[in-house]
């Protein structure tokens, strides 16, 4: 055809509205108990307490930007320890590597959050406008009161989820039952409100509207996996050899298939998996349960529809048994990304239990380098920052050691002792000075190391720095 | 993904009519929420440039219905400043001078704010280290050795009124006599009075020449610097016994420095400074190092 002759095509079009179909089995159970619990650990923990002592928050999981720490039981994490999250970080990327691999849009259709609030949105449309087909009517039938009233429920319904997922959201970030209470005597601070009120629109639009959308569309995991997926990895498939070609059961030569679309009904993605697998399906497992349901009714075997891997297809074509599940799960490919993922972990876990509850800087203070004192002796000055990752006061003692002989003191203080309060970090002017003419005066650079411990306990740590002497 | 398309009976999908060696376009076309969006994006950008400065003229930009300003945000928000730290300034313009150091939260705000004067107004002649510039005639404030003296009240007075200005009354003055150019000393004298201040500061020195200078010394230079040349700051008379020289020690310094005389000038910043500032400023030169 020429193309002077075609009209010219539409580049937009109104979304398809989806009415998913209410659906039994075991991935549907699964995943209401996937949901519970997911939704439960989001909502519960900010209400988990943990005795940390006096001075500090008795919340277990908090993130205190005020105050600069996040603390997750018995962890306390201090912004120099970043390195932490940074850790947890890459063990979740190594940990979406490895389920995508093994078992392909698990993420997608399991543990998204995406996935969970849409899940229960549809949940509560269905309880408050019907199954499937009576949202359809609904949605088909003129504006009138049934509608208006449903819609808006509905509405009401979705816009109360919304703000409980942005209330326990700032939970996370004060303590609170303090907070609860401010928010509701309209105390709490014009950020708590403000998060609340956009986490509360962006899931009533994400989960209530947008939904299947924002997978297709907006998200980028999707694309990122696709390069994450080989020929072993489980996805969702239609055994078509089997099924094909789709009929009745009373026509001979018909699969078993009977075509009765409860597979394209449950979907949330509006999707039919018997065109193979397309960038929109989040495997989440609905579409077995309903073919399985079907296959049961009309006596046939189960798994019509089911997690199968690219490599399935050939053997199962030539008669074959599949591999199982757990052979297409222990590949080299996923055991690296175990042994990865256990590696960062494992780091962690030591780093964690090695790191010290004080820690020091000491900061040659360059500007002058050397100060000449009236009697004639050498005198550098160094910033000493001291940090006291206790609950309770501690008393550090300084102490300098040194080839060459050079004596310490104060900024402001008579004696090496210094007080840090708890949970804080001090700054303290350390001075070196080298007697006239000695070996540190007269020597460009000397190597010192500056000591710091803890009185009554065994912590201690040093620093090295150098002490600059006046040049001749 | 990864699967191979079992697609018996492909949907039909609509093509853009574009074939190439048999190969069709296909059109999926977007969903129309995503021109909506595109287009609301237009709306609000021109909402926005109405609102808020945008257009560049010659002399500036269209300056928006809201009045948006980023300058004028940062003199609220030092005003906001300045009304937050009123309280404290109060505090420290009536504390005593050297109890400033005993209360935490003062001695915290002196310690900064007189960190962020002296940055201002001090680096200058002193340096941003406090260092001076030896040799040159300022001082250097890390030091143990004051000309004026190093307690609070001397830094506090000192700032305040200056030195040797003539732009305020209270102004410490002193002046040294300039015993070559008005001939008080001769050329010898002049020489052997160096090898004596020499001497005193434990360098090397002709000791014949010594022996007489003490007594050049002893007629023209104790009455400031005192017999043992430990200076007074009362007067501003430095020290010439130690090792800290504000115009160099060596033989060819110091002969100028009698030849010359030397006289450092530095300015009363009471006309611009407040008396928090100064008194911030006094407090943060007390606590490098050299404070008495």
């Amino acid at each position: 055809m020429s193309q002077e002759d075609a009209t010219p095509p539409s580049l937009f079009v109104a979304r398809e509205p989806i009415f998913p179909r209410r659906v039994k089995g075991s991935f549907r159970t699964m995943k209401w108990w996937l949901l519970a619990l997911m939704l439960g650990i989001y909502y519960v923990t900010p209400w988990l307490r943990w005795d940390r002592g006096p001075n500090l928050p008795d919340q277990a999981v908090l993130i205190d930007l005020p105050g600069r720490r996040f603390f997750f039981f018995m962890i306390e994490i201090w912004p120099h320890e970043f390195y932490f999250i940074a850790g947890l970080l890459i063990m979740a990327g190594l940990g979406l590597f490895l389920f995508t691999s093994a078992a392909g849009r698990v993420w997608c259709g399991y543990a998204c959050p995406q996935t969970v609030w849409t899940d229960l949105f549809i949940l509560v449309e269905r309880w408050i406008e019907g199954d499937r087909n009576a949202r359809i009517r609904l949605h088909r039938q003129p504006w009138n009161w049934e509608k208006l009233i449903k819609n808006g429920v509905k509405w009401w319904v979705w816009l109360l989820i919304g703000l409980a997922t942005g209330g326990a959201w700032v939970f996370y970030f004060t303590d609170a039952p303090t907070l609860l209470r401010d928010l509701v005597t309209f105390q709490a601070h014009p950020a708590a409100y403000i998060t609340m009120l956009i986490l509360t629109f962006t899931t009533f639009f994400f989960g209530g509207f947008a939904r299947e959308q924002i997978c297709i569309y907006a998200c980028p995991w999707p694309r990122i996996q696709a390069a994450m997926v080989d020929e072993d990895t489980l996805t969702i498939g239609y055994r078509d050899w089997r099924g094909e070609p789709r009929g009745k059961q009373t026509v001979a030569g018909n699969g078993d298939c009977i075509d009765c679309m409860a597979c394209v009904n449950v979907c949330p993605m509006g999707i039919d998996i018997r065109d193979g697998q397309q960038m929109a399906c989040i495997t989440c497992g609905l579409c077995i349960d309903a073919c399985n349901d079907v296959m049961d009714r009309i006596g046939k075997p189960r798994d019509l529809i089911g997690y199968l891997a690219l490599t399935d297809e050939t053997r199962e074509r030539a008669g074959q048994p599949p591999k199982s599940v757990w052979a297409h799960v222990f590949r080299v490919r996923t055991m690296l990304y175990t042994v990865l993922w256990a590696g960062v972990g494992i780091g962690l876990v030591v780093a964690l239990f090695l790191r010290s509850p004080i820690d020091v800087s000491v900061t040659p203070v360059r500007n002058p380098t050397y100060v000449t004192l009236s009697d004639g002796s050498i005198r550098n000055a160094y910033d000493l920052r001291l940090r006291n990752m206790q609950g309770a006061d501690a008393q550090f003692t300084l102490a300098v050691t040194s080839d060459v002989l050079v004596g310490m003191s104060l900024e402001g203080a008579e004696e090496l002792t210094v007080t840090v309060p708890a949970n804080e970090t001090m700054q303290q002017r350390v001075y070196l000075t080298a007697a006239p003419n000695s070996e540190a005066a007269t020597k460009d650079r000397s190597e010192v190391r500056i000591w710091v411990e803890e009185l009554g306990t065994s912590n201690r740590i040093h620093q090295d720095t150098v002490f600059n002497g006046k040049e001749n | 993904m990864c699967a191979k398309p079992v697609k018996k009976e492909p949907r039909q999908v609509e093509t853009t009519g574009h074939v190439w060696d048999g190969i069709e376009e296909l059109n999926n076309p977007m969903p129309r929420w995503w021109v909506w969006t595109f287009y609301a994006t237009i709306v609000w950008g021109i909402g926005y440039s109405v609102a808020y400065p945008a257009w560049p003229l010659i002399t500036g930009a269209t300056p928006g219905l809201l009045g948006a300003s980023t300058r004028a945000d940062v003199a609220v928000e030092i005003a906001r400043v300045d009304a937050g730290n009123a309280e404290i300034k109060a505090k420290l313009v009536a504390a005593d001078l050297n109890g400033i150091g005993a209360d935490p939260d003062l001695a915290a705000y002196a310690e900064r704010a007189g960190a962020a004067v002296f940055r201002t107004n001090c680096t200058t002649c002193h340096g941003s280290g406090a260092a001076g510039f030896e040799g040159k005639g300022y001082p250097n404030l890390l030091d143990d050795d004051w000309l004026w003296g190093g307690k609070m009240e001397d830094i506090h007075l000192t700032i305040t009124h200056g030195i040797r200005n003539t732009t305020d009354a209270d102004a410490r003055y002193s002046e040294m006599p300039k015993f070559g150019v008005d001939e008080l000393l001769d050329p010898a004298q002049i020489g052997q009075v160096t090898e004596y201040v020499l001497a005193m500061s434990g360098q090397d020195h002709d000791a014949a020449m010594s022996t007489g200078g003490a007594v050049v010394f002893a007629e023209n230079c104790v009455g400031c610097h005192m017999e043992d040349g430990s200076g007074d700051p009362t007067q501003g008379a430095p020290a010439l016994n130690d090792a800290i020289w504000l115009y160099g020690g060596s033989r060819e310094a110091v002969t100028e420095s009698i030849y010359y005389a030397r006289y450092g000038v530095m300015p009363n910043w009471n006309v611009r400074l407040s008396e928090d500032e100064i008194r911030a400023v006094a407090f943060y030169v007390h606590g490098r190092g050299g404070g008495e």
